[in-house]
C-alpha cells in the first residue's frame, strides 16, 4: 500500500514541554488508525500539526508525496486534509441545514463555482449531486433530519459531534482526522455513533485517523494503533498487538491515574 | 412545488418556498413610484434622500453579517458625492445615471485597493481604521481650497437620458430613479448572499477558524463585501449630491458614518430591506424630533436607539418575523 501522510522526524516543543518528540510514521491510503494515549501526550499536537495549525520545530510533512510542513489549515485543507474537533466547532447561530450549506459553499467556492453572476446549476464536486440533495443525504445519513432547522447551539452535544464530523465529509477529504468523535457521548451510544460515523466514510472512501479513549472502541474500528506517550509514538501495529503492549499497558491504558 | 424547477432555489436557499424577498421589493418598489405621484414635494425629497442612505446601509448589511462594523461608510458616501460633482463640474456631465454610475465606479475602484489592508482586520480594528480613512478624506477636502474647502460646491440640476425634467417633475423623476435603483441593489446583495461567497458571510462571524479549516479564505469573502459596500455608499453619495445640488466636505465626517450605522442597528441586518426601513424611521425621527425640540433633537434620536437595542436587539426588522412567527 502506497503512503498518504507521511510524517518525518516532527519535533514541537512549548517552552518545557515536549508535545512532539523525533515522531515518524507513515499512514497508509484507506486504513483506519487509532490514536491513543493520555492527555498531554501528543495526539493532538500531531493532528494539529499535520492539519497546518502548528508548525514542527523541525521535521517534515509529505501529504501524498507533497511537502505541506509550512502550509496554512486552509490549504492543507483544500488538498484533501479535514479534521473534526473534540469539542465540536460549528456555526451557532446557523441552523443544521445552514451549516452545511456553508460547507458546501466552500467547496463550490474553491472548485470555481461561485460566480457572482453564476446562475448554472452547480453540481457538487466528488458527489455529482446538486448542494440540495448532498446536503440531505447528509441529514439522512447522520439522522440529523429532525434538527434540520435548528440552530446548532441549542443542538445535544451528541447531535453536535455528529454535524461536526457531518461537515467534514463535504468535502470528500482523502484524510480525515477525527479528535475524540465520541467524547461527551454516553458508553451506550458510542458503538451505534462510530457505526454511523465509520458507514459514511467508508461510503465515500480515505483514510480515517481518530483520537479515542475507550479500547473497545479502538479495538473494533481501526487496523492500526499508534500510541503515544511524553510527545513519542511508543507502540504501532494491528489493535491486538498494540492493545497489549508491556510499555502500553503501563503508560497508556493503565497510565490514565499515573499520569493526569 | 416540483424538484426540477427550483434548482436555482434549491441551490442557494434553504427554505426555498419562505423566500418572499423579491416578491417584497418589487412591491414596495412600486408602491413608492405610485405614491410618489401625489406626494407632497418635501415628502418625495425626505425619501429621496432616506433611500440613498438606505442605499449606503444596505452596503453595510453583508459586512456586519460578516460581524465586521465599519465606522467609515462616509468615506464612500462623500466619494461618490465628489466623484459625481467632479464629473459634472470638470466634465459637464449631467446625466444623473452616469453620475450615479461614476460615484459607485470611483468609490468602488478605492475600495478594491483600501479593501486589501482592511481585510485583515477584525472587531474593532477595522471599525477604527474605516472611520481614519474617512477622516482622511475629510481633512484633505477640508484643505482643498480648488473644492471649496469646508464650504464645498454647487452640483448644477441633471438631466436624465438627455431631457431636463419640468420643474414640477424633478423630484418625481429623482425618486423614481432611486427606487429603481434601490430595488435593483437589494436584489442583487439578496442574491449575493445566497451565493457560496454570500452564505460564508454569517458563517464568519460565527466560527472564522472553522470556516478556515474547511478551506475557505474569510479574507477574500470579507474583501468582496467591502467592496460591495463602497459602491453601494458611493451610489448614495452621488443621488444626495444630485438631490440636494450641494456637497461638502461634511459629508466624510465621522458622524455621518455614525448615522449610518445608526440606521443598520435601528432596522437590524436581517433583511436587504431592513436597510431602507431604518433609513426612513431614521429621517422621521429626525424630523420629528428637530420640530418638536431643535435644541434637544438628538436626544429623541438617542433615546429611540436605546429603546430599540434594549427592547428589539436584532432591529426593528425582528418585529416582521415575530408577527410571521406568531
Amino acid at each position: 500500500m502506497t503512503l498518504i501522510v507521511s510524517a518525518e522526524n516532527l519535533n514541537k516543543r512549548f517552552g518545557a514541554v515536549t508535545a512532539a518528540q523525533d515522531i515518524s510514521v507513515g499512514i497508509e491510503r484507506d486504513s483506519v488508525v487509532g490514536l491513543i494515549g493520555t492527555n498531554g501526550a501528543g495526539k493532538t499536537t500531531f493532528i494539529n500539526m499535520v492539519t497546518g495549525y502548528l508548525k514542527p520545530d523541525s521535521g517534515r510533512i509529505l501529504f501524498d508525496g507533497e511537502d505541506i510542513t509550512q502550509l496554512s489549515p486552509r490549504e492543507v485543507t483544500r488538498r484533501g486534509v479535514s479534521r473534526s474537533f473534540q469539542i465540536a466547532q460549528l456555526y451557532n447561530t446557523l441552523t443544521v441545514m445552514e451549516n452545511i450549506m456553508v460547507a458546501l459553499s466552500v467547496v463550490l467556492d474553491n472548485a470555481g463555482r461561485s460566480g457572482f453572476f453564476s446562475f448554472a446549476d452547480p453540481v457538487v464536486p466528488g458527489f455529482d449531486q446538486r448542494p440540495h440533495d448532498v446536503a440531505n443525504m447528509l441529514l439522512e445519513r447522520f439522522q440529523l433530519q429532525a434538527y434540520r432547522d435548528r440552530p446548532a447551539q441549542i443542538l445535544p452535544g451528541g447531535v453536535r459531534k455528529l454535524l461536526d464530523i457531518a461537515l467534514t465529509l463535504v468535502a470528500k477529504p482523502k484524510v480525515l482526522f477525527l479528535d475524540e468523535p465520541t467524547s461527551g457521548v454516553s458508553a451506550q451510544e458510542k458503538f451505534g455513533m462510530m457505526d454511523m460515523v465509520m458507514d459514511n466514510i467508508r461510503s465515500q472512501g480515505g483514510t480515517v485517523l481518530f483520537v479515542e479513549h475507550d479500547m473497545e472502541v479502538i479495538s473494533r474500528f481501526s487496523d492500526r494503533v499508534l500510541a503515544f506517550y511524553d510527545g513519542r509514538i511508543i507502540a504501532d501495529g494491528p489493535p491486538e498487538r498494540t492493545l497489549n503492549d508491556p510499555d502500553v499497558l503501563k503508560y497508556v491504558v493503565g497510565g490514565q491515574h499515573a499520569k493526569g | 412545488m416540483s424538484d426540477s424547477k427550483l434548482s436555482i432555489d434549491q441551490v442557494t436557499m434553504t427554505n426555498p418556498g419562505r423566500d418572499r424577498t423579491v416578491v417584497a421589493v418589487l412591491a414596495i418598489a412600486a408602491v413608492v413610484l405610485l405614491a410618489g405621484l401625489v406626494a407632497p414635494q418635501w415628502a418625495k425629497f425626505l425619501l429621496t434622500i432616506a433611500l440613498a442612505k438606505g442605499l449606503v446601509v444596505l452596503g453595510l448589511l453583508p459586512q456586519m453579517r460578516t460581524g465586521l462594523v465599519s465606522f467609515g461608510q462616509a468615506l464612500y458616501y462623500c466619494l461618490g458625492a465628489y466623484a459625481a460633482g467632479l464629473a459634472g463640474k470638470w466634465a459637464a456631465v449631467s446625466d444623473l445615471m452616469v453620475m450615479i454610475l461614476i460615484g459607485g465606479s470611483v468609490a468602488g475602484l478605492l475600495a478594491l485597493l483600501v479593501g486589501v489592508l482592511l481585510s485583515r482586520y477584525r472587531s474593532i480594528f477595522y471599525g477604527l481604521l474605516s472611520l481614519a480613512l474617512s477622516m482622511i478624506l475629510y481633512g484633505l477636502l477640508v484643505k482643498t481650497e480648488a473644492l471649496g474647502s469646508t464650504d464645498g460646491f454647487n452640483v448644477a440640476p441633471y438631466t436624465l437620458f438627455g431631457y431636463r425634467p419640468e420643474q414640477d417633475a424633478v423630484r418625481y423623476v429623482m425618486l423614481s430613479v432611486v427606487t429603481i435603483i434601490a430595488a435593483i441593489s437589494s436584489l442583487v446583495v439578496h442574491r449575493h448572499l445566497q451565493t457560496p461567497l454570500g452564505r460564508m458571510t454569517t458563517a464568519i462571524r460565527d466560527n472564522e477558524i472553522r470556516l478556515e479549516y474547511m478551506g475557505a479564505s474569510a479574507r477574500r469573502v470579507i474583501y468582496v463585501n467591502y467592496v460591495i459596500g463602497a459602491v453601494l455608499a458611493g451610489f448614495g453619495g452621488a443621488i444626495v449630491a444630485s438631490a440636494v445640488g450641494h456637497i461638502d466636505p461634511e459629508m466624510a465626517y465621522w458622524t455621518m458614518s455614525g448615522e449610518f450605522v445608526f440606521m443598520a442597528i435601528l432596522a437590524g441586518t436581517a433583511s436587504v430591506l431592513a436597510p431602507f426601513l431604518g433609513a426612513s424611521i431614521f429621517s422621521a425621527i429626525h424630523s420629528f424630533a428637530f420640530d418638536v425640540s431643535p435644541n434637544t433633537w438628538q436626544m429623541i434620536l438617542g433615546a429611540s436607539l436605546l429603546l430599540v437595542i434594549v427592547f428589539l436587539p436584532e432591529g426593528l426588522w425582528s418585529l416582521f418575523r415575530r408577527a410571521r412567527r406568531a
